[in-house]
C-alpha cells in the first residue's frame, strides 16, 4: 500500500510535466487544427535554453528561467508566422509533414549547438533530499516541479476562463467565421496558441531538466502527450491536463509492478498500450468533443 | 449622403460562381432598411460582401464598390470593417456554443477598448433588452433554445456598438410570437440606440411593418425598391412575398402563374 501511494505520488510529478505539454498540443490543436509533432521538440529546446543560460552563461536561475519562456514565445510565434501560417489551406497530410520536419530540423539545431550528453544544472537549483509526508517521501525538486507545473496550469486555465484574450481564443477555437465577424483576428489567435504551446513545453523542459538532467531524448515526452491528449479527447485542454496526470501515474504504477515478469521496458511502453487500448474502446476519448445535439 | 452604399457590385465565389450581378443598395443613417428575396437570392451574399467576410468562404467582390461612412471598404479585412462599425449577425444563430452566455457578450467586444466595468454596464444593457439572458447568464449557449440564441446573438451584435447591425433572417425558425418580441426588439435598438438596422428577412409581413424602405432580390440583383408603404401595396409584392392575392387570401405555391409573374422582373 505504502509504495503504492509512493508511485501515485511520484507518478503525479512527472504527470503534472505531461499535463503541461499535453495543455500547449490541445491548445494549437483546439485552435489552429494542427496536430504538433515537434511539441516535444519545444520542450528539449526550453530545456536546453535554460540550461545554457544558468550553467554556461552563469545568469541567475530566475532571470534565466524567464528569458527561456520569451525566447519560446518568440519561437512559437515566429514558426506560426514563417512555417504554419503558409500552409494554411493546405491538406493536413502536408501540414503534419511540416511539423514532423520542424521536429527533426530543432532536434538537429540542438544537437549541434549543444552535443548530445547528458547535462546537468550546476550548481543544483533544488535539493534532492527527500522530505517525508507521512508515509510517503518525496524529494525536494519533485515538489517543486509539481508545483510549478500546477501553477501554470492554474494560470492557464484561469486566462482562458476570465481574460478577454482568453475567452476570444476559445470562440476562435468554436468557431472561426463568427469569430471573425466580431472582428477578432483569427491570425493573432493563431499566433499566440503557438507561443503559448511552446512556452508551457519549454517549461516542462526546465522542469525535467532539473530532476533528471538535459539531453536529446527530453523530445521523447513530444511522444507521450500522445497517449494523454487521446486519453483526454483531442479537443479538451482540460482532458489534456487530466490525460497527462493519468498517463504520469499509470507508466509508474505499470511499470513497477509488471517489469518483474516482462523483464523491464514496461515504464516506455505503457503509455503507449493505454493508447491502443482507449482507442479501442473510447475512440473520442473519456473527454472528448462533447457536440451538443438540438433538434 | 447614405450611411451605406452598394454600388453595382458583382460577387464570384470560387472564381467561377457568379452570385451577385449588379447589386446597388444604400442605407440611410437611422432608418432600418429590409431586404427580401427568395432563398439563393443573393441576400446572405451581400452581406458577407459589406462585412468582409465574403473573404473566409473563397469569394471575391469583383466589380463595383462598397462605401460606409464616406470610406471605401469593399477588400478590407473583417477586422478593420467591424472596428468601423459594422456587424453582421449572421444566419442560423451561430452561437459559441462552448461558452456561456455571458462569455459570448464578451467576445463579441472583442474590438472594443473599453474598460471592465464599462464591458459589465454593456452586458446589462443586453440584459435590459433580453432579460432572459441574464438568467442563463452562466449557462452554456449551446444548450439555450432557439429563441434565446437569437436573442444572444443579437445581443452579441449590440455588444460592440455598431453604427450599422446587418441582421441575417432573425426570425427564421422561431414560433410567431418570438418573432414578434425579437422585432419590437429591433425597432427598439433602432429607435433607442440609433442603431441604423440592414434587416435580410424571408418573413416579408414583419419586415415591411418594421421598416423604412426596402428593396426585393432576385437572382444576385436588386428587382424592386421603394419606401415599404409603397412596397406593401404594391399587387406583385402582395402576391409573392405576402402571399395574398387580389382577393386577400392566401395564394397556392402551386400556382403556375408566379412563375410566369417572376419573370417579368427579371428582364
Ligand atoms: N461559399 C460559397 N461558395 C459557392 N457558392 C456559394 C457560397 N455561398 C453561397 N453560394 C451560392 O450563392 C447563391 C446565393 O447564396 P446566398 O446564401 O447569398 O443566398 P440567400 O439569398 O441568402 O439565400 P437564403 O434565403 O436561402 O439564405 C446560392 O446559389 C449559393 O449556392
Ligand atoms: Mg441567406
Amino acid at each position: 500500500m505504502q509504495e503504492f501511494l509512493q508511485l501515485i505520488v511520484t507518478g503525479l510529478v512527472i504527470g503534472s510535466v505531461y499535463a503541461l505539454v499535453a495543455m500547449g498540443f490541445a491548445l494549437i490543436y483546439k485552435s489552429t487544427s494542427i496536430l504538433n509533432f515537434a511539441q516535444g521538440e519545444f520542450v528539449l529546446v526550453g530545456g536546453y535554453v535554460c540550461l545554457w543560460l544558468y550553467t554556461d552563461m552563469g545568469i541567475p536561475i530566475v532571470a534565466a528561467f524567464f528569458i527561456t519562456m520569451i525566447i519560446a514565445v518568440f519561437m512559437g510565434v515566429m514558426l506560426e508566422r514563417l512555417i504554419l501560417r503558409p500552409m494554411i489551406g493546405e491538406p493536413i497530410i502536408s501540414v503534419i509533414m511540416v511539423t514532423i520536419a520542424l521536429a527533426a530540423v530543432l532536434k538537429s539545431v540542438v544537437t549541434i549547438l549543444w552535443s548530445t550528453q547528458i547535462r546537468v544544472f550546476s550548481p543544483p537549483i533544488f535539493s534532492q533530499k527527500a522530505l517525508e509526508f507521512g508515509v510517503v517521501r518525496i524529494s525536494e525538486v519533485y515538489l517543486w516541479t509539481v508545483g510549478f507545473a500546477f501553477l501554470f496550469l492554474a494560470i492557464f486555465a484561469a486566462f482562458f476562463k476570465f481574460t478577454r484574450v482568453g475567452i476570444s481564443m476559445r470562440a476562435v477555437a468554436n468557431d472561426q467565421q463568427v469569430a471573425q465577424s466580431m472582428g477578432i483576428s483569427v491570425k493573432k489567435v493563431f499566433a499566440i496558441s503557438w507561443s503559448i504551446g511552446a512556452m508551457v513545453s519549454a517549461v516542462g523542459g526546465t522542469l525535467v531538466g532539473n530532476i533528471n538532467g538535459v539531453n536529446i531524448t527530453l523530445s521523447d515526452f513530444g511522444l507521450k502527450v500522445f497517449p494523454a491528449v487521446i486519453l483526454g479527447g483531442l479537443e479538451s485542454i482540460g482532458g489534456a491536463i487530466i490525460g497527462g496526470l493519468t498517463i504520469g501515474v499509470l507508466e509508474n504504477i505499470m511499470g513497477s509492478y509488471l517489469d518483474v515478469y516482462l523483464g523491464g521496458g514496461v515504464k516506455e511502453i505503457a503509455p503507449f498500450i493505454v493508447l491502443i487500448v482507449i482507442l479501442m474502446i473510447k475512440p473520442y476519448g473519456l473527454f472528448g468533443i462533447k457536440e451538443i445535439e438540438r433538434v | 449622403m447614405p450611411l451605406l452604399s452598394v454600388n453595382n457590385i458583382e460577387v464570384i465565389y470560387d472564381d467561377v460562381i457568379l452570385v451577385l450581378k449588379g447589386m446597388s443598395l444604400s442605407v440611410e443613417e437611422g432608418q432600418i432598411v429590409a431586404v427580401l428575396g427568395a432563398n439563393g437570392a443573393g441576400k446572405t451574399t451581400t452581406l458577407k460582401a459589406i462585412s468582409g467576410l465574403l473573404k473566409t468562404e473563397e469569394g471575391e467582390v469583383t466589380d463595383g464598390t462598397i462605401e460606409f461612412d464616406g470610406v471605401k471598404i469593399d477588400g478590407m479585412e473583417p477586422e478593420k470593417i467591424v472596428k468601423l462599425g459594422i456587424f453582421q449577425v449572421m444566419e442560423g444563430r451561430r452561437v459559441f456554443e462552448d461558452l456561456t452566455a455571458k462569455e459570448n457578450l464578451v467576445a463579441a467586444a472583442h474590438t472594443q477598448k473599453c474598460s471592465r466595468g464599462e464591458l459589465e454596464e454593456r452586458i446589462g444593457q443586453v440584459y435590459h433588452y433580453f432579460p432572459r439572458l441574464k438568467e442563463r447568464e452562466n449557462g452554456l449557449a449551446g444548450y439555450l433554445s432557439g429563441g434565446e440564441q437569437q436573442m444572444l446573438v443579437i445581443g452579441r451584435g449590440m455588444m460592440a456598438r455598431p453604427k450599422l447591425m446587418m441582421l441575417d433572417e432573425p426570425s427564421l425558425g422561431l414560433s410567431p410570437l418570438l418573432v414578434g418580441e425579437i422585432f419590437e426588439i429591433i425597432v427598439k435598438l433602432n429607435k433607442e440606440l440609433g442603431t441604423t438596422i440592414l434587416l435580410v428577412e424571408q418573413n416579408a409581413r414583419m419586415a415591411l411593418n418594421i421598416a423604412d424602405h426596402g428593396y426585393i432580390m432576385e437572382n444576385g440583383k436588386i428587382v424592386l425598391d421603394d419606401t415599404t408603404e409603397k412596397l406593401k401595396n404594391n399587387e406583385d409584392v402582395k402576391q409573392f412575398y405576402l402571399g395574398l392575392t387580389e382577393m386577400g387570401t392566401k395564394r397556392s405555391y402551386r400556382d403556375v402563374k408566379h412563375y410566369k409573374r417572376r419573370k417579368r422582373w427579371l428582364t
